[in-house]
Formats: C-alpha cells, sequence, structure tokens
C-alpha cells in the first residue's frame, strides 16, 4: 500500500476543493443570474473539461503551463522552479478540469433560488453580502455540498490529465490513481487491488456523504 | 386627468420607456391613501410596482417619496432597493423558505438592534392574526397564513410606502375574503401610501380609495372608484372598467338651464349628463351603467313620462345570483345589445324571457359621453 500516494491524492483533492469552492460560488452565482450576449460561449467553456479526452486538456494545460510558455516563465521566475512536473502544477490542472464539477452545480443550486425571495431580501434592506450569507448560501447549500463532494472525488480519481501535467513524480506528483496504474505494470496486483479498493472506499464515501447531506438539508427546510 | 398632488409622505411616480416594456404612467398616492392599479394581464402594472421598489429601472422618469427622489432619469439618482424603506408583499409572497415565520419577519427588522428584534417580529404577526405560528417554516403555513407572513414582513421596515402585487391571487377565495377585511382594518392603522396592483375590478373598488387604470403600460385615468367607473374618459376606459353599454352618437346640443347635454343616437335623440366641452354636431362615444337602465313595468302603462325612453326585445337572461343580466335587441336605434340587471325576483315574477318586447328608459345623469 502506497500512503503517500493516497496521502498526496487527499492533499491534492483538500486544494482543489478549497480552491473551488469561492470560484465556485461566485461563476456559479454569476451564470445562474446575469444575462449576457456570450452566456452559451462561458457555459460551453465551463463545460468542455467534461466530453475532453483528459490526454488533450492534459496536452494543452502541459503547453500552456509549460516552460516555454508566459505562465510558466513568469512562475519560474518568481518561485524558482517550474510548474509543470510540480505538486503546484497539478493544483492548477486539477482547478481547471474540475470546474464543470465545481461550477454547474452551484449555478443550478442558485437558479433554483426564485427571483423574488432575492428581491424581497432587498427590499428588506439586505445588503450584498447579508443575502448571500443569510439567504442564498443556506438555500444553495445542497448544491454547494454537491458540487464540493463531485470535485473531491473526481480528483482523487482523475488519471490523464495528472499524468501528463504532473508526470509521475512519488511524493510531488504520483498520485493514487497513478501508483495503482504503476504497481499493475510491475505486475504487483496485490498492492494495485488493496489500494484500488482504498480508492473505492473513499469514493463511495465521499459520494454517500453528500447524499445524506443533501437529504438532512431538504429534510430541515421542511 | 392626473392629479399633481404632492403631499407630505405621498409618492409621486411618473415613467417613460418605448422598449421592452412600453411605459407612460403618471400618478401619486397620498399618504393613508390606497391606490389600485388596475388592468389586464401584461398591462405593465407589476412593472410600475418593481420601479418604485428600484427592481426594475425604466429608461426615464422620477420616483419620488416623501419629497425624497429615489428615481430621477435626468439628475441620474437611483437609490438601491435595499435603502428606499419599501414594504413590498410580493404575489407569491417571496417568503425566505429555509427561515421560520418570526425569522421571516425578523429579516426586515435589520434596523433594530438584534435582541429586539424578535419581540419586535411576534408583535407584527400578532398584528396580521397570526400567532402562535411564529415557528412554523413557510412550507407549512397555508396560502392566506404565508400571505400575512408576507405583510407583516413588509410592514417590519416601518415602511414609507407598501406595495401589494396581486397579494391575494395565490390563496383560495373564501380566504380571500377574509384577507380582504383583515386589509381593510389593517390600512386604518397605517399612515403610509398603499399601493395595490390587481386585475381584479371588484378588488380594486372594494379595497381603493382611488384607482389607476394601466393598459398596455400607459396610465388611461385615475380617480375615485365611482368616478372611473361612472366616467370613464375614454371608450376603452369604459371596456376596462367592465361597461357593457357602449355606444356611439352625435352631440345634438346642450341644454344648460336643464344641465343636460343632448345626443342623438340612431334615430332617437337622449338626455345625457351636462357636459359641455363636447361640442355640438361632434361623434361621441357614450355608455351608460347597466344600472341606469330600468325597465318600465311590464303589467301596467308607466305613470309618469320617463325621459330616454327605448324599446326593444329580450334577446336572453342570464342569473347571476340574485340578479339577473338581461340582452335587449333594440328596435331602432342600434345594431349592439342594450344589457342591464334586474333583481332575480323580479324576473321570475314577471316570468321575463328571451323574445318578450319590453320599454326601459335610459336614466340621464348615468349617459355619460366619452372621447
Amino acid at each position: 500500500m502506497n500512503w503517500m500516494a493516497l496521502e498526496l491524492s487527499l492533499k491534492l483533492a483538500a486544494w482543489t476543493t478549497l480552491i473551488l469552492l469561492p470560484v465556485g460560488i461566485v461563476a456559479g452565482r454569476f451564470l445562474a443570474w446575469q444575462k449576457f450576449r456570450a452566456k452559451p460561449v462561458v457555459e460551453a467553456l465551463v463545460m468542455l473539461p467534461l466530453v475532453l479526452p483528459p490526454t488533450v486538456l492534459g496536452f494543452y494545460m502541459l503547453v500552456a503551463l509549460g516552460g516555454d510558455s508566459i505562465i510558466g516563465q513568469v512562475y519560474q521566475a518568481l518561485v524558482g522552479r517550474t510548474l509543470v512536473f510540480s505538486f503546484e502544477g497539478l493544483v492548477v490542472a486539477s482547478v481547471i478540469f474540475n470546474l464543470p464539477f465545481a461550477i454547474q452545480p452551484m449555478q443550478r443550486a442558485f437558479e433554483a433560488i426564485p427571483v423574488e425571495v432575492r428581491e424581497a431580501a432587498a427590499c428588506c434592506g439586505h445588503r450584498p453580502w447579508r443575502m448571500l450569507w443569510r439567504i442564498e448560501l443556506p438555500l444553495a447549500w445542497p448544491g454547494i455540498l454537491t458540487a464540493l463532494v463531485l470535485t473531491f472525488a473526481h480528483t482523487i480519481g482523475e488519471f490523464g490529465i495528472v499524468l501528463m501535467v504532473g508526470g509521475n513524480v512519488p511524493g510531488e506528483t504520483q498520485t493514487i490513481a497513478i501508483a495503482i496504474y504503476d504497481q499493475v505494470q510491475a505486475f504487483d496486483n496485490a498492492s494495485a487491488g488493496l489500494m484500488s479498493a482504498v480508492l473505492l472506499v473513499v469514493s463511495l464515501l465521499a459520494i454517500s456523504m453528500t447524499y445524506f447531506g443533501t437529504s438532512y438539508i431538504g429534510r430541515r427546510h421542511d | 386627468m392626473i392629479e399633481r398632488v404632492e403631499p407630505t409622505g405621498g409618492i409621486c411616480v411618473r415613467l417613460r420607456q418605448a422598449r421592452p416594456i412600453p411605459l407612460d404612467v403618471e400618478f401619486s398616492c397620498a399618504a393613508g391613501e390606497l391606490l389600485a392599479l388596475v388592468g389586464p394581464s401584461g398591462s405593465g402594472k407589476s412593472t410600475v410596482l418593481r420601479a418604485i421598489a428600484g427592481l426594475f429601472k425604466p429608461d426615464e422618469g422620477t420616483v419620488t417619496c416623501d419629497g425624497v427622489p429615489w428615481y430621477d432619469s435626468k439628475e441620474g439618482i437611483n437609490i438601491a432597493p435595499r435603502r428606499r424603506r419599501i414594504g413590498f408583499v410580493f404575489q407569491n409572497f417571496g417568503l425566505f423558505p429555509h427561515l421560520s415565520a418570526v425569522e421571516n419577519v425578523m429579516e426586515g427588522l435589520l434596523h433594530l438592534a438584534p435582541p429586539a428584534r424578535r419581540e419586535r417580529a411576534r408583535e407584527l404577526l400578532k398584528r396580521v392574526h397570526l400567532s402562535g405560528l411564529d415557528d412554523r417554516k413557510p412550507r407549512q403555513l397555508s396560502g392566506g397564513q404565508q400571505q400575512r407572513v408576507a405583510v407583516a414582513r413588509a410592514l417590519a421596515r416601518d415602511p414609507k410606502v407598501l406595495l401589494l402585487d396581486e397579494p391575494f391571487s395565490a390563496v383560495d377565495k373564501a380566504t380571500r375574503q377574509r384577507l380582504y377585511k383583515e386589509l381593510v382594518d389593517l390600512r386604518r392603522q397605517l399612515d403610509m401610501p398603499v399601493i395595490l396592483v390587481t386585475h381584479d375590478l371588484d378588488e380594486a373598488v372594494l379595497l381603493a380609495d382611488r384607482l389607476c387604470i394601466l393598459h398596455h403600460g400607459k396610465s388611461l385615468q385615475s380617480g375615485p372608484p365611482f368616478d372611473v367607473m361612472a366616467r370613464p374618459i375614454s371608450s376603452a376606459v369604459a371596456r376596462l372598467v367592465e361597461q357593457k353599454n357602449i355606444f356611439t352618437g352625435t352631440v345634438a346640443g346642450h341644454d344648460v338651464a336643464a344641465k343636460r347635454t343632448v345626443l342623438t343616437w340612431g334615430g332617437l335623440t337622449l338626455l345625457a349628463g351636462y357636459q359641455p366641452e363636447f361640442k355640438v354636431g361632434q361623434e361621441v362615444s357614450w355608455m351608460v351603467p347597466t344600472g341606469d337602465v330600468t325597465l318600465h313595468a311590464i303589467d301596467h302603462p308607466p305613470r309618469e313620462v320617463r325621459e330616454n325612453t327605448v324599446t326593444g326585445t329580450v334577446i336572453d337572461v342570464t342569473r347571476l345570483g340574485d340578479q339577473a343580466g338581461v340582452s335587449l335587441a333594440m328596435d331602432t336605434a342600434s345594431p349592439l345589445p342594450l344589457f342591464l340587471s334586474l333583481r332575480m325576483a323580479y324576473v321570475r315574477r314577471h316570468d321575463l324571457k328571451a323574445g318578450d318586447g319590453v320599454t326601459v328608459s335610459l336614466n340621464p345623469s348615468g349617459v355619460h359621453l366619452m372621447e
């Protein structure tokens, strides 16, 4: 059992989820309520990681974040090492390929809040922050939770993009999915089986948690 | 047509816009007054209310409340809804579904210190006859109870103006009657202008001090309910206030001494209320309320000479509760039918039915000329 890989996967998933929480709320809210001409294009772009083969997305990110790119060069100048094949690079890639998992459920959740409810809050004298905290977030919470768990579980399970952008550096970019692949390549089916089972349990737990959480919150509103 | 009063505590609204929703609206509502904005669906009533609240920004116009400009397109003033101190009861109430009744009201009490809010919210719920249900979620309340919470929340801010957007449309009829009574009682204690949007003319007449008739985003006429109903300024307003007897005729003259205007209609000469603003020879629309059409006694001839006598044949008798709607085909004057209303008991006693020949009089004071 490669605990280091599991720990790295959990760390990556935690960072990705943490970053996508505010990003998803801001973007989901924006897409739910703002009307603008390019909205279908923006929505399509957000959904793109869902349909592109991970290798394609991985390739573009390797190009975009690599040492020849502006982003890569700026990062190298500031931090002193490359963005690709590093944990930070993995976080960036992970945030991007999880955009649909984070934004979509949150957007739907904010869309489900009746306009009248928000207008009533404005007429009650709510400032935007109070409206967000007191009205919008409690009502959108099931969708937000779903988004967070999906993001977390999906990050742990992602393989193609991680391999393309991160490579396979133990302790730095070797996630559990890649470690399992390595074990199978080395004909170590016992380890691969154990790690697969752990991954299965973690994923199942995460998904069950959302269902329990959302149904609890649903009951609380009744 | 439009009164320009600028009373203290009142609200003055003037809105103009070509697209996407055409608007050409001007009215005012004094403190303590209940103004009903009446019009068919799509006439822009709710948009006007939303513009007053600042939830919709019209192209042009002004909204002035208690002398303070809330919106002025020329001056570039547009106060945010949360700063306007409005009480808004939405059509579907817009209650916060995750908060209890008392918490819903407390959200309107942000101007008070947090400890004082719950006590005040309970008082407000009591005022709208909703004690004992403080901790229920909106979903656990009936339509009528939800409406009461919405009213309590709207009053919580101590608003400068109370806006009611079809507040009775989401409740059943029996509840509606009870809520009408409660609103009548409640508004005696309120000293702010109250603007009620409704498509239901009966509701407006029952509750409002003044009506403002809206059609295709344009305010056509405003005034006390009886004035607007009996003296519409145009045939369009007459139709919107559900007048059935609308005809065209020609002004034949004015009798200044008798305070009557004389009208020719088909071959007949009719006396109407004195309206010297119409020129002799002018083609006009005119109307007479169904209640101002009286049937001559069927079984004996009239005792005195009646004015504005018209003969015709009954087309149809429709029962409407204890009243009957009767339509007549007139012998000469007009191809359009004339409507009158009778007590059902009278119809039964005289066995009035389709095909009967009858004579009716149009009360001259009820005959009203329009553009």
